[in-house]
């Protein structure tokens, strides 16, 4: 039930399988996007693609509203932003972006 | 993509009247929504602004729609950032929804801009707030960082 959104297991679960880190890429990119537009592009089943939805959606990873006829899904960032703020924590916040900057600037130097 | 939009979904372990006098009362946003407060008369087309601590306005607009403990919609506008005024009106809806012991609240922010600069801002904002929310709530005490305006904004 969608109600046990806060269930830590449900979302790591969720976030277990390329193809549905994959669908939360996509809307990252482009968010609230219907099945059909989310299956474009995908070498995936229609199918298969509403199977991970449908787990996404239980983690409340994706969520849904309805305008019109159409279902948008959007991605939900809060699970895990309650992942990040439970074992990160405030203080290590500021010195593991620096560290993130400083990975992104070298692997763009050695990419380039 | 015509409109810039964001979805936020959290459960909360609290009541509806709870949660709406979390989002709407001064004693309980001071203490997660970074030390500010809101002022409004709560009634369909009524003015409504964020306060910051100094007293200036950090954000204003109209109330849309309220159906209290149940729903608010409000027309929002950025005042503190000058090309993020420029933008014109946002429009961010809360649902509160009783599920069994937990109430679901969405905020929907959105934009009809393709690619706004504060839709943007405002994504990296609105789940530090709303985790403090809920944990204030839940706990009884928020986040350390957003019980205060930061520094320097």
């Amino acid at each position: 039930m969608a109600a046990m959104g806060t269930d830590v297991d449900m979302v790591f679960k969720a976030l277990a399988a390329p193809e549905r880190r994959l669908l939360l890429d996509r809307l990252r990119a482009d968010n609230g996007q219907t099945l059909g537009e989310l299956c474009r592009h995908l070498q995936m089943t229609r199918q298969a693609v509403t199977k991970h939805l449908k787990i996404l959606e239980d983690a409340t990873l994706v969520v849904t509203i309805r305008r019109g006829r159409e279902k948008l899904h959007y991605l939900n960032p809060m699970p895990i932003h309650d992942i990040a703020e439970r074992w990160i924590g405030k203080y290590e916040r500021g010195r593991l972006r620096a560290l993130a900057e400083l990975k992104a600037k070298l692997e763009g130097e050695i990419d380039g | 993509m015509a409109e810039s939009e964001f979805v936020y979904v959290t459960y909360i372990r609290t009541t509806p009247e709870k949660l709406w006098r979390a989002l709407t009362e001064p004693a309980f946003t001071r203490k997660f929504w970074m030390g500010t407060t809101q002022e409004s008369d709560w009634v369909p087309g009524a003015s409504w602004r964020i306060v910051k601590p100094d007293g200036s306005t950090a954000d204003s607009g109209k109330v849309v729609d309220i159906e209290p403990y149940r729903r608010l919609v409000l027309k929002w506008q950025n005042q503190m950032f000058p090309e993020m005024a420029a933008e014109g009106f946002s429009r961010m809806t809360f649902e509160l929804e009783q599920q069994g012991e937990m109430v679901k609240l969405s905020v929907i922010h959105r934009m009809e801009k393709p690619e706004s600069l504060f839709i943007k801002a405002v994504s990296t904002g609105w789940p530090v707030i709303l985790s403090s929310l809920k944990t204030l709530l839940e706990t009884g005490e928020s986040l350390q960082a957003t019980r205060r305006w930061p520094e320097g904004m």
